[in-house]
């Protein structure tokens, strides 16, 4: 009985919150039939804002697919004065609004920021351009990749690297044939969250960008745009896209996820 | 003359050994370390610095300004009630997902992660779909603080599950039996023997939830309305000081919302040193 009750609890909170609305916004998109929705996927404005999206996801997630897994194996297998901070620092992104993550770097390449002046004066236009974009977007999705290596690495523990070793193999040897075999699905599920936040990024990029329509927009700042400027049925096209995108990635997840945390 | 350098090499790289750190770990610890200033240090250094160069006079003029307190207060109010809602029915939907047992079981826990796949200006714009302005159901709250406390609830639903979840599932049931055998209601078994269990775990469920509540701005912006004193957010506050050319004042209110980051990246430590001590004997 009070199974039963716990279970209605549950489900109908995660019906309420999440599910029916996701539901809706399939209504709402297709109330007006096709012709709108498919007008506004194929604006040159759309298109060119999931170009600058998948551009952001291709610089961020191999850096920091890299960043991750090397910063891991220095995290558990290193000894060296200051991991704690080299590990809050990993795990700020977490916790940090990503509208001061976008400020931060508004301030250090704006006009009158400390590499602002000097870029300006040689012509590089880094902020309401794709590179400050594209610091935003690393930046909010640093932590995935190493928060998936570090428990899998501690796991694994040093045996099998140091049988490798003691046999003669080079630390490269060692990491290309024993340890990166071994944490390869936590880096490939630190990999599917990485992309999930960099096409997910919204209020970093919304303040280093500009919202130059067709120039610095990203598919989130579509989306935003659209809906504000009194468009919901291309706001809602937009959304469903990145919806659809959402649903590929946890199904990703579900596939990858490192088996210690589904069992 | 190289022979005898190459053997001081090895004879260094040992030593290096030795005490701990190989000359081959300096490699990636530099790129590391490189790798992080540039891309999480420095702008944060740049932001610390412009409020100092602001002075404690004009950074306390804008944090105790009407509206910016209003944003604060109203920001950490919302988050406070979403971390209460979340370790409830976070703890509730861990414990149906691990002892209960029904058909779908296995596609509700995959439903969890949802809000960490999707947009967060898409799960705004979800719940307009439903609760705003043309809700199907004659729910209207857009624009209210209501709509704020449910979007946070969307983005943070995952954390309190993905804590708890784990812990629940390594708790042994023979200690709840034991419990029960020897005559206690399941209510005090939940508050004797459970509950202590998972308290760490909620905790630090509740810290990661409440840090993401107070600096969401993409689930918020579209279903609140951002009016001043009402239902502003202090990530819209900075956002909105942005874009009306006043960095300054966008400053103050983010060193903040940054300090706060840091506490409870803190706590979220301390905690997770705690839940993993059993781990670590």
């Amino acid at each position: 009985m009070s199974r039963l009750g716990l279970r209605l609890v549950a489900l109908g909170y995660l019906a309420l919150v999440l599910l029916a609305p996701l539901a809706m916004v399939f209504w709402r998109t297709f109330e007006h039939g096709l012709a709108p929705v498919w007008s506004s996927l194929s604006d040159p404005a759309t298109v060119h804002a999931f170009k600058i999206t998948l551009l952001l996801a291709a610089i961020a997630v191999p850096l920091n697919t890299i960043f991750g897994t090397v910063a891991g194996l220095a995290i558990v297998r290193g000894r060296f004065p200051g991991k704690g901070l080299l590990n809050a620092f990993i795990d700020l992104p977490l916790a940090l609004s990503p509208v001061v993550v976008g400020l931060a770097l508004y301030l250090l390449y704006g006009r009158s920021g400390w590499f602002g002046g000097w870029l300006t004066a040689h012509g590089y236009q880094v902020l309401f351009a794709w590179p400050a974009m594209a610091l935003a977007t690393v930046f909010v999705s640093v932590p995935f990749v190493a928060r998936e290596v570090i428990p899998t690495l501690r796991e694994l523990g040093e045996e099998q690297e140091q049988a490798a070793r003691t046999l003669g193999a080079s630390a490269w040897q060692t990491f290309r044939r024993i340890t990166l075999p071994s944490i390869r699905w936590a880096v490939v599920y630190g990999v599917v969250l990485t992309t999930a936040r960099c096409l997910g990024e919204y209020g970093a990029v919304a303040i280093v960008s500009g919202r130059i329509v067709g120039r610095s927009e990203t598919v989130t700042l579509r989306v935003d745009a659209s809906y504000q400027t009194f468009d919901p049925t291309g706001a809602y096209a937009v959304a469903l896209v990145l919806a659809a995108i959402a649903v590929a990635v946890l199904v990703a997840m579900t596939l990858t996820k490192p088996k210690e945390q589904t069992a | 003359m190289p022979a005898a350098s190459v053997t001081a090499g090895r004879l260094r790289a040992s030593a290096g050994a030795r005490r701990g750190t190989t000359r081959a770990a300096l490699l990636p610890l530099g790129f590391v370390s490189s790798f992080l200033t540039v891309v999480v240090v420095l702008p944060i250094a740049a932001l610390a610095w412009e409020s100092k160069r602001q002075g404690a006079d004009s950074f306390w003029r804008v944090v105790s300004g009407p509206e910016a307190v209003a944003a604060l207060k109203l920001t950490l109010g919302a988050a406070l009630v979403v971390s209460v809602l979340n370790a409830v029915l976070g703890t509730v939907t861990a414990w149906v997902l691990v002892r209960d047992a029904f058909r779908g079981q296995s596609l509700v826990n995959a439903v969890i992660d949802l809000p960490f796949a999707l947009p967060t200006i898409v799960a705004g714009l979800t719940l307009i779909a439903l609760y705003g302005p043309r809700s199907p159901v004659g729910i209207d709250i857009a624009f209210t603080r209501t709509a704020i406390v449910l979007a946070l609830c969307f983005v943070t639903l995952p954390f309190v599950v993905r804590t708890v979840q784990p812990v629940m599932q390594e708790l042994d049931a023979e200690m709840e039996e034991a419990a029960r055998s020897l005559g206690a209601s399941p209510l005090a078994v939940f508050r004797r023997i459970v509950f202590p269990n998972l308290l760490p775990g909620i905790l630090s469920g509740v810290a990661l939830a409440l840090a993401r509540a107070i600096g969401e701005i993409g689930a918020v912006v579209l279903i609140s309305g951002n009016l001043p004193y009402r239902t502003e957010v202090s990530s819209v506050f900075v956002m909105n000081r942005i874009e009306s050319g006043d960095a300054a004042g966008a400053a103050a209110v983010a060193v903040v919302l940054l300090c706060v980051s840091f506490a409870l990246l803190l706590a979220i430590g301390g905690l997770r040193f705690l839940v993993t001590r059993h781990e670590r004997v």
